[in-house]
């Protein structure tokens, strides 16, 4: 009986089951029933899956409920987990995807360890050989929930249909709430099959588990402190990362940013934060941030990140960050405090409650010194143009990376039925440092895990859970042959408002600039050749189409948008072009590279140590 | 790097060992003891713990973040009474086995088995005095050695964070019940 709230009889007789010549009561569900009705009770009304032997049994009751309960088939199970992420990203909801044992549970290790490096609220359902063969070596069996200790919040093994109430129930709070992440629920065939009478009121036993954001209670005194500290700096920056939009804190960002007149710098992750034209935003830090954006933070007398982690993409040589900065972090994980960068004072809470509490703690007004502060910001950056090591060579020249993301920026101006999700590599750094980013959970890329193949996917998920809008994949070559097989899936579920704009050079780009930065040019494993990318698309009745000439990709975006479909773009870019500046891997992030040095005696063969930048600023 | 003591209570669910020593062994944490079994109340068992770390507060911190730990707490610097339990095989003479035999007395060990070839004893007591004990025994012709690791358990009253939940408790004090009708 499928649907909880219905008195119908059930139809089991037209569709004979194993277990359906048991004699039941008519309130009796096997395991595989009690999953579906535990997703919707979770509200999950769309999963991203793959069958196989071991998780059929969820397949076929799935059968019964797919009016409510949409499956999606992905061609790969990473596909799978990437696409639950980008809904999750999208929505804030938890993101669900499935796999069968053995590999189909192995093939989720990747999404499931990205969800965990990002905080994405994500529930793995994994079939499991039956209860009796655990252990046995049987086939297609993998100890999953061993694997996934590591990369997930929690994970579970159900072997009783009976547990399978307060097992979906725990998963999904504790996906949810807290720093959220990933559970992963393997269930056996065998209690997928067997019969039970759920008991939905069963609680949920979690006596160890706290997530800040369940506290009644901020620490009052750790607030006065942080907003005495604020109010008495002179230089004070805020940076902002994932968990402001994880919270759903811009607004409280933007007016505690405003009423004490406090620049915002964003993490990757945080971009959308505070729209990139607004007067108090600095744009992104770290190894790929603008010269003015590392300078802040290394000239800053208060620095305080909300809901960032202090990634060592951002602080560089951690040792050397915001050296003359008290520090104030306010993360929902408690381990994240003093982790890596000392702290002055920490908050353990969820980001949107303690800015609130901040900034009423705090008197109103900037100060003299703070406008002082901005202005010698804004110095710094009219002495550094954040655009300066993308030049534009004569029209003629090839495309140029820039080229591509100026003409997506001219497209995406006033619209704002867009998100971008970016895959891993230049593409992705030239994304986040040179698109206009306005709106929270508009950019959706893989930070932390840095997992190339994620965007086309996620997009997928993406474009799902909010059709509205139009998804937009930037992506490098090298990432887009890791998942492109998803372009089948994309087709058969006939979706419109996907575009994928492949930013072409041939190369394992990224890789590529540190082999020629900081290896004397040996281009070892990077040269990269594939298939014509439109014919592919095409392949896949999809539309395909190429941009060689600057002059073309604007008109070129604008058609994609108008096409009623999925389209490919391959934009055949300058193959050598770099992401600049870049802070050398272990160095402190003032230590930039604004430019290639010229390596006149750049020896292919020897490995040279990291050149002294040549426009050291 | 300072040896660090920990107290934690977690609940006794297949995995929960495994999830412990992955994330400590995962950052970076060096374990040097751990002894662990059920607690005085069904469904939760007590840690404890013996790491060497600088910093403590990192792996408390971690500890916590696992859900079935459902509290832990550094007694490194808390008054706690500390105690471990080793088994000891000596092979000597028959002549030198019998003098120990006084000399082991003098710790407080207890000569558990006593052959022509060998004594097993048991110590149980301070870290400090097992240690004590062993370097004294290891000349005397030390064939085996089996350790507990360290218990230790605060004085007066528990701390919340180290307390059974209540409904763990509810029905523990249940159980008896049960028991009688099982009987």
């Amino acid at each position: 009986m499928p649907d909880t709230s219905s008195s119908r009889p059930t139809t089991r007789k037209s569709t004979p089951t194993a277990t359906s010549v048991r004699d039941v009561t008519s309130t009796s569900r096997t395991g595989a029933q009690v999953m579906c009705e535990a997703l919707l009770r979770e509200n999950v009304s769309v999963m991203f899956g793959i069958p196989g032997g071991c998780i059929m049994p969820f397949y076929h009751a799935m059968w019964e409920y797919r009016a409510r309960l949409r499956h999606v088939l992905c061609r790969h199970e990473q596909g799978a987990g990437h696409a639950a992420e980008g809904y999750a990203r999208v929505t804030g909801q938890v993101g669900v995807c499935i796999g069968t044992s053995g590999p189909g549970a192995t093939n989720l290790v990747t999404p499931i360890a990205d969800a965990w490096m990002d905080g994405t609220p994500l529930v793995a359902i994994t079939g499991q050989v039956p209860s009796a063969l655990l252990g046995t070596d049987a086939f297609q069996e993998t100890d999953i929930t061993s694997i996934t200790v590591p990369i997930t919040k929690h994970n579970y093994l159900v072997t009783d249909p009976n547990d399978l109430p307060r097992v979906f129930r725990e998963a999904f709070h504790i996906a949810r709430t807290g720093r959220p992440g990933p559970v992963l629920i393997d269930i056996t065939k065998d209690a997928q099959l067997a019969r039970c009478v759920p008991n939905w009121d069963a609680p949920m036993d979690l006596p160890g588990y706290h997530p800040a954001s369940q506290r009644e209670h901020l620490d009052q005194h750790a607030i006065r402190a942080a907003a005495d500290l604020l109010q008495r700096a002179s230089r004070p920056v805020i940076l902002a990362g994932n968990g402001v939009i994880q919270s759903g804190a811009t607004r409280e960002l933007r007016a505690l940013a405003e009423q004490a007149g406090i620049p915002v710098i964003s993490t990757l992750h945080g971009l959308g934060a505070m729209p990139h034209d607004h007067p108090l935003a600095l744009g992104m830090p770290g190894m790929h941030g603008w010269v003015h954006v590392n300078r802040a933070i290394q000239a800053c007398d208060v620095l305080l990140n909300v809901g960032s982690r202090f990634d060592d993409r951002v602080t560089g040589k951690a040792s050397t960050f915001a050296p003359n900065a008290k520090i104030i972090h306010i993360d929902i994980d408690a381990a994240e405090i003093g982790k890596l960068v000392r702290t002055d004072v920490g908050i353990v809470a969820d980001c949107k409650p303690a800015l609130r509490s901040i900034a009423v703690a705090m008197a109103q007004g900037s100060n003299v010194a703070r406008q002082a502060w901005m202005h010698e910001i804004i110095a710094m950056r009219d002495e550094h143009l954040p655009r300066q090591g993308y030049t534009r060579r004569d029209r003629t020249a090839p495309l140029m990376p820039h080229d591509v993301f100026d003409a997506m920026n001219t497209a995406f101006r006033n619209r704002s039925d867009w998100r971008v999700v970016t895959d891993v590599g230049q593409h992705q750094m030239w994304a986040a440092q040179l698109l206009d980013w306005s709106r929270p959970r508009t950019h959706i890329t893989s930070g932390g895990a840095g997992t190339m193949g994620f965007s086309l996917p996620a997009a997928m998920g993406a474009a799902i859970a909010d059709p509205e809008k139009t998804v937009w994949v930037v992506v490098g070559d090298g990432g887009f042959q890791m998942t492109n097989c998803e372009l089948a899936t994309i087709a058969q579920e006939g979706l419109t408002n996907l575009k994928v704009a492949v930013i072409n050079n041939g190369y394992l780009g990224m890789v590529r600039q540190w082999q020629q930065l900081f290896e004397g040019k040996r281009y070892s494993g990077t040269p990269l050749t594939g298939p014509d990318f439109a014919k592919l698309a095409e392949a896949h009745g999809l539309r395909g189409m190429r941009v060689e000439h600057a002059d073309d990709a604007g008109s070129t975006i604008d058609a994609a948008w108008k096409h009623n479909g999925c389209v490919v773009i391959d934009f055949r870019v300058e193959r050598e072009a770099n992401v600049f500046p870049i802070v050398p891997a272990g160095l402190a992030i003032g230590d930039m590279m604004m430019s290639a040095p010229t390596l006149s005696a750049a020896s292919a063969g020897s490995r040279t140590v990291a050149p002294s930048p040549s426009t050291k600023v | 790097m300072a040896q660090h003591t920990l107290i934690a209570l977690l609940q006794d669910r297949a995995g929960v060992l495994h999830r412990t020593v992955t994330l400590l062994r995962r950052r970076g944490f060096n374990i040097a003891s751990l002894a662990v079994g059920r607690s005085e109340v069904p469904g939760i068992s007590r840690m404890t713990l013996v790491v060497d770390a600088t910093d403590a507060s990192q792996v408390v911190m971690q500890l916590d973040r696992l859900v079935e730990v459902i509290g832990v707490t550094d007694v490194t610097n808390e008054k706690a009474v500390q105690r471990e339990t080793a088994l000891a095989k000596i092979v000597s003479s028959p002549t030198r086995l019998a003098e120990l035999v006084d000399i082991v007395a003098e710790y407080g060990a207890r000569v558990l088995d006593l052959s022509e070839e060998e004594l097993i004893v048991q110590i149980t007591d301070t870290p400090e005095r097992v240690e004590e004990f062993i370097a004294m025994i290891r000349p005397e012709g030390l064939a085996e050695l089996m350790r507990t690791g360290r218990l230790a358990m605060m004085r007066g009253r528990t701390p919340r964070k180290l307390e059974a939940p209540a409904h763990y408790r509810a029905q523990a004090d249940g159980a008896p019940a049960d028991e009688e009708v099982a009987a």
